[in-house]
């Protein structure tokens, strides 16, 4: 179910880098479309009935059905590096405004 | 078991809805906001994935870092305008 | 036009990667993977060099891979020499805002808005908390939902609220350099310790312990604490360039 979601949160980020040519959207557009990743990674590793993948004392052994961890170490850091490059993005955005005194791509081009 | 899927899907239709409001939104202020609200339901979807980890990270950065970070961006410029 | 064009395309390109997904052998549905069919199963058991039988919560000593959390075994144990490359990204993009928000004459940023008494006794309180939460997550990262990512993050996000306290601070942006390279480096002498001693580049050197209890596991824990200052004090550093412009 949640895979699908998933799905159309990337079509939906998607969309808004195609459509829209303010860079703060673009941005935001690029952060919806790393969210809908991440739940799809996750998704593909989702066991029903399955327990998260720690050894406590209530779930001790390896012969718990446990959820596939692989998937969850990669999407950890791939979070962060999404925090590096929105900053990064950002960054960009400031000085684009510093310099034309505008977010809009297409009043940046007539300027000149 | 029934229970489980049933919310998913009312939490898949939530956040679906507020990325289309995400993404459509004029006011810029009102987009980081509805960011900030997804990446909070998007914790909730981990969570119900068992992916304890990658929700807490999620959790702070998600709804902390980044919509800070959106802000301070918005407000340097909003100070740079009324200057002028 | 433009708009109900790209609709299409994407509608389209969705349906496509939906029509695809559906009856692949390869994907299987949602819910119903078997992990014993993929090479996660040997993360789990700790057999990826096969010599192992069988794990035990607070009995098993020695195993090939020492933290309780599979999710930070993967991470700072056997996928280590990736991780240390996700921390280079972010250094890298730390680097960039630094250039790319670079001033002669740095001076705080003033807000429209000044902190009242309430919000500056409340976040002075809640400093110490969330201070302490990372530091928790950090060293309990081995057996614990967590580790050195959310734990940094953790410690940046309560030096932000500081920022937001008072309107006048600003942190020691040289020292928070010097944090971050001390860490990384460090993690770059453990992996060539490892290289030059035991063979391997960031081979866990350390006896593992006791599977489940807060000393053991290697040099897990230590790396872990090392991800966590190295991510703080990187995204405090962003967090600093994005409150600070130039002087008149």
């Amino acid at each position: 179910m949640l895979q699908y979601v998933a799905i159309i949160l990337i079509m939906l980020g998607l969309y808004g880098l195609l459509t829209q040519r303010n860079v703060i959207k673009i941005i935001i557009s690029l952060n919806v479309l790393e969210i809908g990743l991440n739940i799809f990674i996750i998704s593909v590793g989702y066991v029903t009935d399955g327990v998260a993948p720690i050894f406590t004392s209530t779930y001790p052994t390896n012969a718990v059905a446990f959820v596939d961890p692989l998937p969850q170490a990669l999407v950890l850091t791939a979070i962060v590096i999404g925090v590096g490059t929105t900053a990064l993005g950002l960054a960009l955005a400031k000085n684009i405004y510093n310099q034309y005194g505008t977010f809009d791509l297409d009043e940046i081009k007539g300027e000149e | 078991m029934m229970l489980v899927s049933v919310l998913e899907l009312i939490l898949g239709i939530f956040i679906v809805v507020l990325a289309f409001l995400a993404i459509n939104v004029k006011s810029l202020i009102k987009t980081v906001m509805f960011l900030s609200a997804m990446s909070m339901l998007s914790v909730l979807a981990f969570v119900m994935m068992h992916a304890p980890d990658v929700a807490v990270t999620e959790a702070v950065i998600g709804s902390g870092l980044v919509t800070s970070l959106f802000v301070f961006t918005l407000l340097s410029v909003r100070k740079v305008e009324r200057k002028q | 036009m433009k708009q109900f064009l790209s609709f299409i395309v994407v509608a389209a390109l969705g349906v496509l990667i939906v029509l695809s997904l559906q009856g692949n052998a390869l994907f299987v549905e949602y819910g119903d993977i078997r992990v014993a069919d993929r090479i996660s199963q040997q993360f789990i058991d700790r057999d990826v060099n096969g010599a192992n039988s069988g794990v035990e919560f607070g009995e098993s000593v020695d195993l090939e891979s020492g933290p309780a959390n599979i999710v930070t075994s993967i991470v700072a144990d056997y996928r280590s020499f990736d991780t240390l490359g996700e921390i280079t990204v972010l250094f890298i993009s730390s680097l960039g805002v630094a250039l790319l928000l670079a001033t002669s004459k740095a001076k705080r940023m003033e807000l429209d808005f000044h902190p009242n008494f309430m919000l500056k006794v409340g976040s002075r309180a809640l400093f110490g908390i969330i201070l302490m939460t990372g530091v928790f997550i950090i060293v309990h990262g081995h057996l614990t939902p967590g580790g050195g990512f959310p734990g940094g993050t953790m410690i940046a996000s309560s030096i932000l609220l500081l920022y937001l306290a008072d309107d006048e601070f600003r942190t020691k942006v040289k020292s928070f350099k010097v944090l971050e390279s001390i860490a990384g480096s460090l993690y770059v002498i453990i992996g060539l310790v490892g290289l030059f001693v035991f063979d391997y580049f960031l081979i866990n050197f350390l006896d593992n312990g006791i599977l489940g209890e807060l000393v053991s596991s290697g040099i897990i824990p230590i790396v872990y604490v090392l991800i966590g200052l190295k991510v703080g004090s990187e995204i405090s550093g962003i967090i600093d360039h994005f409150l600070t412009e130039e002087a008149m």
